[in-house]
């Protein structure tokens, strides 16, 4: 290739990903693969009931057990820090209570940690748990996120009356009030929105080491995010210097927002290895991730909402009581306001929107952030409450989603609820082309043949919008985020000619490594070959926020973009000087620097490399060295959207759901790995698919987690779901100079509405209008059976 | 006490004891990582292995029951250094996120296509329904299991 052949580019285009060689070969690393020389091993005991005083912990057998090296309890840690809790319900008081290493005097959830045995190996670990003696004086429990906030409902916390941690909303409640007073057409419904497990398959773990002649920690967790585990840990828990911590993400199975969370058990590994003198390892069993690890949803919400007879929703009232747990979460705060009742408008307008929520402590696992986080709630609060109108109505669904979408030619659209205005949007477009590829003529056709035959086929439709790219530092911490959401990046070009790339996002199956790659070979002219992408090491990288929130791309992204500018620009200045050209006459491509309009005098990009790494025969004034570090805080969010489509048949002898076709038309803006994103948007759909009719942590009234094991929880298996069609429509952003506006948490967000409308269009003819999720066999058999008696 | 096994075609032996699963001892006896836990109910399929030829999962196999047996584990896969066409399968479609239910996904579809070398859509579905994995939504892993299934009757056609 000559310098004059333009290079091809690799952004856009379906490049297999470069993780996969070793993934594939069994060579990954993940937490449970590091082995260290000296290394124990320890066991939680976790509380067995929901609400107790601790009257007694006798630990003296256990200590005794074969292997055992230390037994702690609660009064072992009293001296360090309860968790912070780091993203506040903005602009209202937050009654907090963040969990502490061990439990003291009091357990608050089933899985509330109340000792730690440390041995030498994981079994001998176990088998000295069971020999420690609890005396524990049972309390009353409460477990639902509203009845816990009545009369009468046990206490959790002093300073947290009726056990609500925050009381929030926003929106115009008299606006709302005078739009219900008006309206032609009135609606009211409950909805929940039921409490999920993150179950990733592989759960969470720590390491913990302790150098007592530096006295440094080094940490291995599960953590979305490095930098900010190992900023917290510092500052708040440990109180030990920052620069004598070093955070190591390993391979993560799966996290899906569960991994990004400050935990007890994270600090707990680095004072038990400075207290013994050795490296100590907690693998979480599957079980205890159930009990421990940060939960989602969770929501009771009442909807009231005021039509016209045409379908034009004129107000919207919401008022969700959101179940937060035992103990804020470290984001607890945020989730059901910022992320939630700021986006309940979805892909429309409204005129008059309110939405209170209520943040409630019950005795259960604590809940923040799982993938889509607050979004996916409002997108089915919304997009339930479109379908109740359409069939309040007995119009066609996708008639009343064009009438109130957002225009087109309104963006950027400020909804008048708080959020940063969309950035960019072709609602009907996306929904267009739904109907399109499902077929949408037909297929009434078919549905009412169907029918005629007994059989209950439905159509469900989601217009989905998410925010993502989070955030704008300024905005999202007047919105009560306790620190930055920036991204940094590091580019650095050795002297080889080989780039290094360190970016502050913490891919976890997301294929950054090849992304990434594909960006700065088409940025720099380089190899793609010659590329690598680092990340996961606080040690000598830039400080970076983390990868959650469908941010890596347009936030990490932009700052590695930016990094490759600064590079381009010495890398002119250098070839410049090198080729005896002023630098408005260089130009770059394919790995070579060349006079614009003369492509045979070019300097190769190792050359230039190698010159400004050795330092000699630059000009006057440039250090040595290729290396640019971007710390990129985005100006706003991206907002991405589309329609989903999904088909379903209910078999009326059982209730059960069959999915026959489901359709996807996602808008993320401009995408670099097509096959990477579809992927993305496949896992996303299946984790919404769960939501909607299997998965479910179902706690009793004593607050016992019935679905603790992989048995009684329900992860969606291959042979439950039909083959996906996607598509996409390209709206581009200006919030970013790849115009992408991120695909992580997309199909989270729309599938779990598009498969709920479909069920209840399925049942509309025995005049079922709303069931709750997960909608298992069982529960929709039942409600046929006593719809039809009726 | 004492197990010896033949173990991605090596004679490998340890010192366990009776309760010692097969995984952990493949796991933490002979260093074989690749075989991965994600759960202690024999739910997830990620632990799966080839036993005498047959896929199981390496959690509901107690090391002593597999004394003398015939084991390949993920890290027998590749020959020469070559990836086995299922491996390859996995990689040509993006059938692994986090990868860390592949290694199970893959030695389950190994012995899928040894039992059904051509299998519809919904045989492989039926066929690693005892495999969870909680990123891809398994669509590009039945891609995948297309891909390898076509090269290896390709392969066997040759
Ligand atoms: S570890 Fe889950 S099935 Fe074996
Ligand atoms: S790729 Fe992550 S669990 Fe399957």
């Amino acid at each position: 290739m000559t310098a004059t052949e333009p290079r091809e580019k690799l952004v856009g285009q379906a490049i297999k990903r470069r993780e996969d060689p070793r993934l594939v070969r069994g060579q990954g690393r993940y937490m449970d693969d590091i082995v260290l020389p000296g290394m124990a091993h320890v066991k939680i005991l976790r509380s067995p009931l929901a609400h107790a005083r601790i009257r007694n912990v006798d630990t003296a057998r256990a200590a005794e057990a074969p292997g055992v090296l230390g037994v702690y309890t609660g009064a072992d840690f009293a001296d360090v820090n309860a968790l912070p809790y780091a993203w506040q319900a903005a602009g209202v008081d937050n009654h907090v209570n963040t969990p502490r290493i061990l439990a003291v005097d009091e357990v608050h959830w089933v899985g509330d940690p109340i000792a730690v045995v440390v041995a030498e190996t994981p079994q001998q670990a176990a088998d000295a748990r069971d020999l420690i003696d609890l005396d524990l004086e049972a309390l009353p429990a409460v477990v639902d996120a509203e009845a816990t906030t009545h009369n009468g409902a046990p206490q959790l916390h002093e300073n947290a009356l009726n056990n609500i941690a925050f009381e929030w909303d926003c929106g115009d409640e008299a606006g709302v009030e005078g739009a219900i007073g008006d309206a032609a057409v009135r609606i009211s419904q409950r909805i929940r929105n039921q409490r999920l497990i993150a179950t990733p398959i592989e759960t969470r773990g720590a390491i913990g080491q302790y150098d007592a002649g530096t006295d440094e920690y080094t940490f291995w967790l599960s953590s979305q995010a490095p930098h900010v585990h190992r900023l917290v840990m510092a500052a708040f828990v440990l109180g030990h210097p920052e620069e004598k911590i070093r955070v190591i993400a390993p391979d993560m199975g799966g996290a899906f927002g569960s991994k990004i969370f400050m935990y007890t058990e994270y600090p707990l590994v680095g004072l038990l290895a400075k207290q013994l003198g050795r490296p100590v390892k907690w693998i979480e069993e599957r079980e205890e991730h159930a009990l421990a690890t940060a939960q989602g949803r969770d929501h009771v919400t009442d909807l009231d909402i005021a039509a016209e007879q045409d379908g034009t929703i004129t107000g919207l009232r919401v008022t969700t009581w959101a179940n937060l747990g035992a103990y804020l979460s470290t984001a607890a705060g945020g989730i059901p306001t910022t992320l939630y009742g700021r986006m309940v408008a979805g892909v429309y307008k409204i005129p008059n929107i309110h939405c209170k929520v209520y943040g409630t402590y019950t005795n259960t696992a604590l809940v923040d952030a799982y993938r889509g986080a607050g979004r996916p709630e409002a997108a089915y609060v919304i997009e339930r409450v479109v379908d109740l109108v359409a069939a309040e109505l007995g119009m066609d669904p996708a008639d009343v989603r064009r009438k109130n979408f957002i225009p087109t030619e309104a963006f950027p659209y400020d909804t008048g609820i708080g959020m940063l205005p969309y950035d960019s949007g072709d609602y009907p477009a996306a929904l267009d082309k739904a109907l399109d590829l499902i077929g949408y003529s037909d297929l009434r056709q078919q549905q009412a043949d169907a029918r005629a035959n007994g059989k209950y086929l439905g159509i469900g439709f989601s217009s989905y919008v998410e925010v993502c790219g989070i955030a704008p530092t300024a905005w999202v911490t007047s919105e009560g985020w306790g620190a930055g959401l920036w991204e940094s990046a590091n580019v650095r070009v050795q002297l080889t000619g080989k780039v290094v790339v360190t970016t502050g996002s913490m891919p976890h199956g997301q294929g950054h490594e090849t992304t990434f790659a594909q960006m700065v070979s088409d940025g720099l002219g380089v190899p793609y070959d010659d590329i690598i992408v680092e990340y996961g090491d606080t040690a000598g990288t830039p400080f970076g926020y983390g990868t959650y929130g469908s941010r890596s791309l347009a936030v990490g992204g932009t700052a590695i973009v930016q990094s490759v500018e600064k590079i381009r620009d010495k890398i002119t200045k250098i070839a410049a000087h090198m080729l005896e050209v002023n630098e408005d006459e260089v130009d770059i491509d394919a790995g070579t620097a060349f006079v614009k309009g003369a492509p045979d005098r070019n300097v190769s990009f190792g050359d230039i490399a190698a010159t400004a790494a050795v330092g000699a025969g630059l000009p006057e004034g440039v250090e040595p060295f290729l290396d640019a570090t971007t710390y990129f805080d985005p100006p706003n969010c991206t907002f991405p959207f589309g329609t989903h489509i999904a088909v379903v048949e209910v078999e009326e002898d059982t209730g059960n759901v069959e999915i026959k076709r489901y359709v996807a038309i996602d808008d993320v803006g401009n995408v670099i790995n097509p096959l990477i994103v579809d992927g993305q948007v496949h896992g996303g759909i299946v984790q919404g698919i769960g939501q909607a009719l299997w998965e479910h942590g179902v706690y009793d009234d004593g607050g016992q987690l019935l679905s603790s094991t992989l048995m009684d929880y329900g992860i969606p298996k291959a042979s439950w779901l039909p083959m996906m069609e996607l598509d996409r429509t390209v709206t581009t952003t200006d919030v970013n100079p790849m115009g992408a506006k991120g695909a992580g948490e997309a199909g989270t967000i729309a599938s779990t509405p598009a498969i709920v409308n479909a069920v209840m269009d399925a049942l509309s003819p025995v005049g079922i209008k709303h069931l709750d999720m997960p909608l298992s066999a069982p529960r929709v058999w039942t409600a046929m059976q006593e719809a039809k008696e009726n | 006490m004492q197990v010896s096994m033949t173990v991605n075609g090596q004679e490998r032996s340890g010192e366990v004891e009776p309760r010692t699963l097969l995984v952990h001892f493949l796991r933490e006896n002979l260093g074989l990582t690749g075989t991965h836990i994600g759960c202690d109910t024999s739910q997830c399929g990620a632990c799966t292995i080839h036993l005498n030829g047959k896929a199981v999962k390496s959690c509901t196999v107690l090391a002593v029951q597999a004394n003398g047996a015939d084991v390949t584990t993920i890290e027998g896969m590749a020959k020469d250094g070559e990836l086995h066409p299922i491996q390859e399968g996995f990689w040509e479609e993006h059938g692994l996120q986090c990868g860390y239910c592949t290694p199970g996904m893959i030695m389950t579809t190994a012995d899928l296509l040894k039992r059904n070398p051509n299998p519809t859509e919904a045989e492989i579905r039926h066929g690693i329904e005892g495999n969870l994995c909680r990123c891809t939504g398994y669509q590009h892993i039945v891609k995948s299991v297309q891909w390898a299934a076509d090269k290896m009757a390709a392969q066997s056609g040759d």
